[in-house]
């Protein structure tokens, strides 16, 4: 790791005025990423302001038709809710499925969706559940948010502080992990709204991060069963390919999962 | 701790200390005015070193030194050598390229060193590292092994023409050919078998203090054999000689053979201590680890067996080509031919037998021991060939298995080995009732239903431990002796250090070793101190590999127990005014046979150093040592059973059960086997499932993290179940085989038979992936719908 100096702050403002002054600095959350990549020099940032300590960015709370999470809510946290276990289960179990105890206690939802690794789970659940980012700027939808692997809206000197997620009727993820770090290889969000409109999110396999299925929506909108999106498959031409798995078979775990998803949405 | 013998489940008395933080490891030792070490390492698989600037790097804060390949060489510095000579077939020695600790002209595999930089803290010398600019041109990389012979491939050494270090034989290939002649039947296999990472939890450490006044250094290490890394580092690599070296391998954090070797990384440290005055550290990282520590395996074989009308085995001939790597590690020559090919008769009669094996270079780091070292390999094609071959002849594999078992002992094999006991039925019987064998077809129905496929597979290994005669192996080309040393040291008071050449990095010598002398003399463990790892307490011994601890260490400290009961009970007899032929030892106490005369070992202790009364004649002190060099290897051997459930959707194995059936002879801890056997096991289903060191073409391991190398975890294997039966080893005092490497050995093939069978489809190769289960299991349901 190269020298860096480390900021705490006290407020989403105080963090901003600490970035501004920073000569090349990067925010810290969980550190569950970034600090590894610092560790195998992949990252030298001057500065780093540590999120974690912000009182505004933290916590969960139930406002009625939408759960509120701040962005330095742990995935322990997410997991271990009363409120989102039992408006958004599938959101519960995803994030109880993330890494393993000691990732899960210090990695952060604001965290994960900045860093929208095309592995990542939070991802799907919440292009799927229609979600909106705040952040320190504004207010974006997930289908705004997130642009690419790795790449998202935000700007250089801008703070996600939390995510609103609506609460669905029914909600659940499946997910096949990649078999050595355990990050999906093939992750399905599926949510059907209030409403009755439905989603359905994809991760781990697209080559450009998060993706929605819009063949397995319109079969999940008239029948909502495992059945209905057994016959569908996306295209191998836009998934990834590497050495745990090819894109003919990240297709097929895209379909099974996608089954095992709303078979376990009941 | 009481007294607990031969046979107690004791607690490790070393656990202690590792679970609490008080272990002390190379890492650990910090030593006044130390400096740090990092190395420059080449990015690329095969390149010319055309320039190395330091100006930078030496300029940046706390940076002392920049070494490099040119000043090793300058100041002398040995080449590293592979200690084991193997011959071709033609006679011809083998073909070894140079290796230097630091290359100054072509480096050879990602991650090679090139320089290293001195540092006052572990991060300026990392900083520094990467601030050293090293020119390089580009050559073309080779990474296969059968691909690196062709014509036209990239040559890495000018000793080896077309990558080849050997093209060595064992066995009749006359006498296997005409059995091939006869064949009723001939199986017919393409079999690869994994390139591993071994993975200990410590990384590789060395601390070197170079002292000027006395022209002596001391060399911290993360080692499985002090003294040979001594010998070694003063014979061949001139860094000193034995009496000016003095080499401590403290607490060590797994080895599985990785550790055995002498790497470039401490004969750096000890050579950059001198140079730069100060003592010097270097602690890999994982990545380093990664790219450095010597591979496992890595075996490319064709193998045919040939059987007659009665389904005997009649013949059995083997081609493998063996991937070397980069540079030829210590005992790297060994691995694929003695320690491998003397195991292709398993279990079984086998009349004839004939092996070929290739050893290659290619653009990749050097490959060497890890845990069973030749014998996985071996094994793996021995059993799927023999799993194969009962299914082509519709056998049932059990069947077929027994049906060609060796029953009478000793057996001479056409390779070598000669059997000295055992008993496979026993193996096998017990292996086959403990996973239900019987209740399998009711089970694989079951799981049918639900969507599943039910797999069950047998593997019936043997391997050869207690390593090994010493006349025997010098006489096929070992550069060393393979016996082992012990001294047994009684204090004046009664409690006892035993100084062993054997050296403990988990297996728990400290309480299995005691256990020997509490067993002995009724003492209480905690009396008895194991003393190891540092040449300058112990005498000569050969360090800790091949499941050698138990059947050759031991042995040696059986022997010098011997000589200290001997004068223990002379001297008592003296005391006692008895005759010295009715001294019985029992609880601690010596006593006289049929009376109630009895003196403590205590008061026997004192009497030898106070020397006020002894037998006439008789030199004070009770310390006595003892070398012991076995007669034959040991043959630990048994049945694992494998049942697999796979889920046809995603290709993901479950292993639902595992039993591992071992005669491993007598047993002193059965809770520490159990453990030695349970790693082993995980280590052979990460091979089997998980574990692969894969490399693209131009020669970077693409599995260089565990981002994408799978190491076994604990939900990807089963509760295992665990039995022993017991033949004795006739060939050491305690009846001992052996247990370290069993599991890792015997494993893998079970795993893919069991899979196999699941998936009605043969082709199949390590790690079975969910991918790889998946498209098989496609092409298995094809194959028997059609
Ligand atoms: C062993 C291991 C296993 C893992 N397994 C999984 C898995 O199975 N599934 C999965 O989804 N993830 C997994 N992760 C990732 C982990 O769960 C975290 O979600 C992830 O590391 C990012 O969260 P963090 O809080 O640690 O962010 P950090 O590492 O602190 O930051 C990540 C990036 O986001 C930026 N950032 C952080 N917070 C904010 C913010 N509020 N606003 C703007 N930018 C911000 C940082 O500057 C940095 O660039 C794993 C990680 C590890 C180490």
């Amino acid at each position: 790791m190269y020298e860096t100096s480390y900021h705490r702050a006290g407020s989403v403002a105080d963090a901003a005025a600490l970035m501004a002054k920073a000569e090349d600095g990067k925010f810290l959350s969980g550190g569950q990423t970034l600090i590894p990549t610092m560790k195998q020099r992949l990252a030298a940032p001057s500065d780093l302001v540590d999120l974690m300590g912000i009182a505004e960015m933290t916590g969960i709370s139930d406002e009625g038709s939408a759960i509120k999470i701040g962005a330095a809510t742990t995935h322990h946290e997410v997991a271990t809710s009363p409120v989102v276990s039992e408006g958004i289960p599938g959101l519960a179990s995803l994030a109880a499925g993330i890494g393993d105890p000691a990732v899960r206690h210090m990695g952060t939802l604001g965290g994960s969706i900045s860093n929208n690794d095309p592995a990542a789970d939070y991802p799907a659940a919440l292009v799927a559940l229609g979600a909106t980012v705040t952040t320190s700027k504004r207010s974006l939808s997930a289908d705004e948010f997130f642009v690419g692997m790795f790449e998202t809206a935000l700007e250089e000197d801008e703070i996600v502080t939390s995510v609103s997620f609506p609460k669905p009727s029914q909600s659940a993820y499946a997910k096949y992990p990649n078999p050595a770090s355990r990050y999906a290889m093939a992750g399905v969000f599926v949510a059907k709204m209030s409403g009755g409109d439905v989603r359905v999110a994809v991760t781990g396999a697209g080559q450009d991060g998060v993706f929605r299925v819009a063949e397995m929506e319109t079969a999940l909108s008239s029948n909502w069963s495992a059945e209905a999106v057994a016959g569908v498959s996306v295209d191998a031409g836009d998934l990834l390919a590497d050495i745990h798995g090819s894109a003919e078979y990240r297709a097929n775990l895209v379909t099974v999962m996608a089954k095992r998803a709303v078979a376990a949405a009941g | 701790m009481g007294v607990d013998g031969i046979g107690a489940r004791a607690l490790r008395k070393e656990d202690k200390r590792f679970i609490t933080g008080k272990g002390r490891y190379t890492d650990d030792m910090v030593l006044p005015r130390m400096a740090y070490a990092a190395f420059v390492r080449s990015p690329h698989a095969h390149a010319k070193v055309t320039g190395i600037d330091a100006s930078a790097a030496l300029a940046m804060p706390g940076v002392d030194a920049v070494l490099t390949g040119e000043q090793l060489v300058g100041d002398g510095i040995g080449n590293l050598i592979c200690g084991w000579m193997v011959h071709s077939k033609d006679g011809s020695p083998m073909n070894m390229g140079a290796w230097r600790a630091l290359e100054p002209e072509i480096v050879r595999h990602v991650g090679q060193a090139v320089a290293v930089v001195i540092a006052d803290t572990q991060a300026q010398a990392r900083d520094a590292a990467d601030a050293v600019i090293v020119d390089y041109d580009e050559l073309p990389a080779i990474v296969d092994a059968v691909a690196a012979m062709e014509a036209g491939a990239p040559q890495l050494h000018p000793e080896a023409s077309n990558n080849l270090i050997y093209d060595w034989e064992i066995g009749d290939e006359a006498a296997t050919n005409a059995a091939f002649e006869q064949a009723a039947h001939v199986t017919r296999m393409d079999i690869h078998n994994n390139r591993l990472v071994p993975n200990p939890m410590e990384p590789r450490a060395a601390v070197a203090d170079y002292n000027d006044a006395e022209e002596h250094y001391t060399l911290y290490t993360t080692s499985q054999n002090p003294h040979v890394a001594r010998l070694v580092l003063s014979a061949f690599y001139n860094v000193a000689p034995e009496n000016k070296l003095r080499v401590i391998a403290p607490d060590v954090g797994g080895g599985f053979g990785s550790k055995i070797f002498i790497y470039p990384e401490e004969i750096v440290a000890l050579w950059a201590s001198k140079r730069v005055g100060r003592p010097v550290k270097w602690v890999s990282d994982r990545t380093e680890a990664f790219l450095t520590d010597a591979h496992g395996r890595d075996h490319k074989s064709h193998a045919e067996l040939a059987l007659d009308a009665d389904n005997k085995i009649i013949g059995f001939r083997v081609q493998t080509v063996a991937n070397l790597g980069a540079y030829m590690s210590l005992f790297s020559s060994s691995v694929p031919t003695y320690l491998y090919a003397t195991l292709l008769s398993g279990q079984y009669d086998i009349p004839a037998i004939h092996a070929n094996v290739k050893a290659v270079y290619t653009n990749t780091t050097p490959v060497d021991a890890y845990r069973g070292a030749g014998r996985p390999e071996a094994t793996f094609l021995v059993e799927r060939m023999m799993e194969t071959a009962a299914r082509e002849v519709g056998l049932s594999p059990a069947e077929f298995r027994r049906k060609n078992f060796v029953r009478s002992f000793p057996h001479q094999t056409p390779v070598i080995m000669c059997y000295d006991a055992g008993d496979y039925d026993a193996t096998l019987d017990a292996a086959l009732k403990a996973i239900d064998h019987d209740g399998f077809p009711a089970r694989k129905a079951e799981a049918a239903s639900r969507g599943k496929l039910r797999g069950m597979g047998l593997s019936c290994y043997i391997e050869a431990c207690g390593i090994a005669p010493s006349a025997a192996v010098g006489s096929l080309g070992a550069g060393v002796g393979l016996w082992e040393s012990a001294e047994v040291r009684v204090n004046p008071v009664g409690s006892i250090e035993v100084l062993t050449g054997s050296h403990s990095h988990g297996q728990g010598h400290e309480t299995t070793f005691a256990q020997l002398i509490s067993e002995r003399f009724g003492l209480d463990t905690d009396s008895v101190n194991i003393v190891h790892g540092d040449t300058d307490k112990v005498q000569f011994g050969m360090g800790t590999y091949g499941s050698r601890s138990g059947a050759v260490g031991m042995s040696a400290i059986v022997k010098a127990l011997d000589k200290v009961e001997a004068k223990a009970k002379k001297i008592a007899a003296h005391l006692m005014e008895a005759a010295e032929g009715d001294i019985q030892i029992e609880g601690g106490e010596l006593k006289v046979a049929g009376t109630d005369k009895k003196l403590s070992f205590t008061e026997v202790a004192l009497a030898a150093y106070t020397a006020h009364n002894l037998p006439e004649g008789m030199e004070p002190g009770l310390k006595e040592g003892a070398f012991y060099d076995p007669t034959n290897f040991t043959f630990p051997a048994g049945t694992y059973a494998c049942e697999v459930e796979i889920d046809p959707d995603t290709g993901k194995t479950e292993i639902v059960n595992f039993v591992a059936a071992d005669d491993f002879g007598k047993i002193i801890n059965p809770m520490i086997v159990e453990g030695q056997v349970h790693g082993g096991l995980t280590q052979g289903i990460g091979q089997a499932l998980l574990e692969n060191a894969a490399y693209d073409e131009s020669g970077q391991l693409v599995t260089g993290s565990y981002m994408d190398y799978t190491m076994p975890r604990a939900d990807d294997v089963p509760s295992y179940q665990l039995l022993t039966t017991e033949t004795i080893c006739p060939g050491n005092p305690l009846g001992m085989k052996g247990c370290g490497e069993a599991g890792a050995i015997g494993s893998p093939p079970a795993v893919i038979n069991a899979i196999t069978d699941a998936i009605n489809n043969n082709d199949l190769s390590m790690p079975a992936t969910p991918e790889r289960v998946w498209q098989a299991s496609r092409a298995g349901l094809q194959q028997a719908a059609e």
